[in-house]
């Protein structure tokens, strides 16, 4: 479900940039506020417990597609929403820019789908309430199924959101949406379910570690090692259960678009959000005349029929073609160069 | 296990080409992250039926790749591997878009193809530029720069304390790989069960090592504060290059190169 430069706006990604940062700040504030400095080993542990469960697929049954855990909820009940997020935070980084999962700029929006809807709305909106001071499995179960759903309802919704206002891809919103919720919504179900066992498991073997989410300071005394060992356990139940499910079937997202096209519903983008989108990016673009300019060649596009198209007339885009040409001759001209001159060395 | 093995190679190849040293290895941290988000911005900030404008930034990226002597087929290879988010989202502006906006002979090609065109064109651009970056930086180097641009320091010490974990979790997995495959023979592919075991051993062990890293922390006066060690120092070699890399951004993203290029060639405007 992660967001890609390629499909982003500057405006879009520059306001979800903006968002995350600010996100961050304000959790790295309250952490500091109150830190129990076994708090910094177990965030960086629970963060490549995270990373390496999300290596593992897992068929969604009865739809031939596939997922990984989140992990988002289960950061959130274990470290409280702050450390959570900034747990999140971390793995979406490291896997931006070390496995090009997404991109640079749209980190911002990764971090902010995953990681804000779940520690700042499903888990004290909903998991929160359900479970109170006193989980039993059945509580736990029921709050964390619901806010897993609704993390991942809202998480898709930011991403399908974020693409429709950038305008890049040409999925129409209502067709987006009808089938990137449903599926999510299987999504979600099923790391609902997860985090459920996950979670029971920890409570059934320390229960006082969910404790520490709500009151970080009174952390107190219990032993670390048998937190993370019943992590250990956990992550042994979640890897043989779900490595059964493993699948090299299409992710969630990458299912929901095919379906999109499947349908092939030949709707135009909607003009509207398209000059919001030109104000927005007029308001801040680096080289507004320029991106002003472009912006009003698309919309023209999107309104006229087919055979009033301002076509490229032939010149230029001959022009375009030759230069295009010519500056990638020199791109291979100058790779030579280097490798001879790596050769010589 | 596979995924497992491939993560660990892209991490410490990742790492090892950014010991290297060149001028680009040299600069300043900062600059390279300023410049990689400018770089990013500018791409995206294109139409999206923009391909020839786009072009000069691949050039500019391959000029220092081969500056930083980072491998470029290295750099296509995860291309290549991670290009299939963007296809399958690129791929319904074809079928979405049919408008013909360009004759290339007797073929129409629709707005469609060419902003799906645009889509890969930007995909590569933008992956590249961050491996870029990270080839030629470090993740240390990176979090450095971050922290002096103003991220918040704990937040640094979670990336710090990630990544180091990451690289101790992916490679006591493999030593066991290895060890679990000398012990059976070659068709018995690891069941779920052995899987499992081996996965929540290697959990087990890395807290193991959580614990002692945090005792020996504390042995070594650990307050609560982590301090990162700041070696990075701006000189004016570091502006100057700031500003020059800068205004070729905007340059290259002013005016569209290969079009010039196109006109003063065949003459036709």
């Amino acid at each position: 479900m992660h967001m890609a430069d390629a499909l982003l706006s500057p405006a879009v990604g520059g306001t979800m940039w903006v968002a995350t940062a600010s996100t961050i700040a304000f959790c790295a504030k309250k952490i500091q506020m109150n830190l129990d400095d076994r708090k910094i080993p177990l965030m960086g542990v629970l963060g490549a417990f995270i990373f390496a469960a999300q290596m593992i697929n897992f068929t969604i049954p009865a739809t031939g597609s596939s997922g990984h855990l989140g992990g988002g909820m289960i950061l959130a009940i274990l470290l409280g929403p702050y450390a959570a997020f900034l747990t999140i935070a971390s793995v979406l980084t490291v896997q931006a820019l070390f496995f090009a999962d997404g991109g640079l700029l749209a980190l911002g929006c990764n971090i902010f789908n995953l990681g804000v809807f779940p520690c700042f709305i499903a888990y004290p909106l909903i998991y929160k309430p359900i479970v109170g001071n006193n989980p039993t499995p059945m509580k736990i179960g029921i709050g964390a199924t619901l806010a897993g759903i609704v993390g991942l309802q809202l998480g898709a919704l930011g991403v399908v959101v974020e693409t429709v206002l950038s305008g890049i891809s040409e999925l129409p919103l209502s067709s987006f949406l009808s089938v990137m919720l449903p599926i999510h919504l299987a999504i979600g179900l099923v790391e609902g379910l997860v985090t459920t066992a996950v979670v029971t498991f920890v409570w059934k073997a320390r229960p006082e570690i969910l404790d520490i989410s709500s009151q970080a300071e009174a952390a107190g005394k219990f032993s670390i090692k048998n937190v993370l060992a019943g992590l250990g356990i956990a992550a042994v139940i979640t890897g043989g259960a779900l490595s059964w499910f493993a699948s090299s079937s299409p992710d969630g997202l990458e299912w929901s678009m095919f379906r999109v096209s499947g349908s092939e519903e030949l709707e135009t983008p909607r003009d509207g959000i398209h000059h919001v989108l030109a104000s927005l990016q007029e308001k801040t673009s680096i080289l507004p005349d320029y991106g002003f300019k472009a912006t009003e060649t698309e919309e023209t596009a999107s309104e006229k029929p087919a055979s009033s198209w301002p076509a490229v007339d032939a010149g230029t885009s001959t022009s375009g073609l030759v230069g295009g040409g010519l500056t990638l001759v020199l791109a291979a001209f100058i790779g030579m160069l280097f490798k001879r001159r790596k050769q010589e060395r | 296990m596979a995924k497992i093995e491939s993560a660990f190679f892209d991490l410490s190849y990742l790492e090892n080409l950014a010991s290297q040293s060149s001028s680009v290895h040299r600069l300043d941290p900062r600059i390279k992250v300023l410049l990689s988000a400018a770089f990013v911005v500018c791409v995206v900030s294109f139409d999206k039926y923009v391909i020839s404008a786009m072009l000069p930034f691949g050039l500019f990226l391959l000029v220092v790749a081969g500056i930083a002597n980072i491998p470029i087929d290295f750099i296509i290879k995860k291309l290549i591997v991670v290009s299939p988010f963007a296809i399958m989202v690129g791929i319904f502006n074809p079928l979405l878009d049919q408008q013909i906006i360009m004759h290339l002979g007797s073929v129409n090609i629709s707005g469609g193809f060419v902003s799906f065109f645009s889509i890969l064109l930007r995909f590569s651009l933008t992956v590249s530029a961050m491996l870029i970056l990270i080839a030629t930086t470090g993740f240390n180097s990176v979090c450095m720069a971050m922290v002096k641009l103003g991220m918040p320091k704990i937040f640094a010490v979670q990336l710090l304390m990630l990544y180091r974990y990451i690289f101790v979790f992916i490679d006591e997995g493999m030593r066991m790989f290895q060890a679990r495959t000398l012990r059976s023979f070659k068709k018995r592919s690891m069941g779920v069960k052995t899987f499992s075991y081996i996965i929540g051993q290697m959990l087990l062990r890395t807290i193991d090592r959580a614990q002692r890293i945090h005792l020996a922390m504390l042995c070594r006066g650990f307050d609560g504060t982590i301090r990162i060690r700041q070696t990075i120092k701006i000189t004016a070699k570091d502006v100057v290059f700031l500003i020059i890399g800068l205004l070729i951004l905007l340059f290259m993203r002013k005016y569209n190169i290969p079009l010039l290029l196109g006109t003063v060639f065949t003459g036709i405007s």
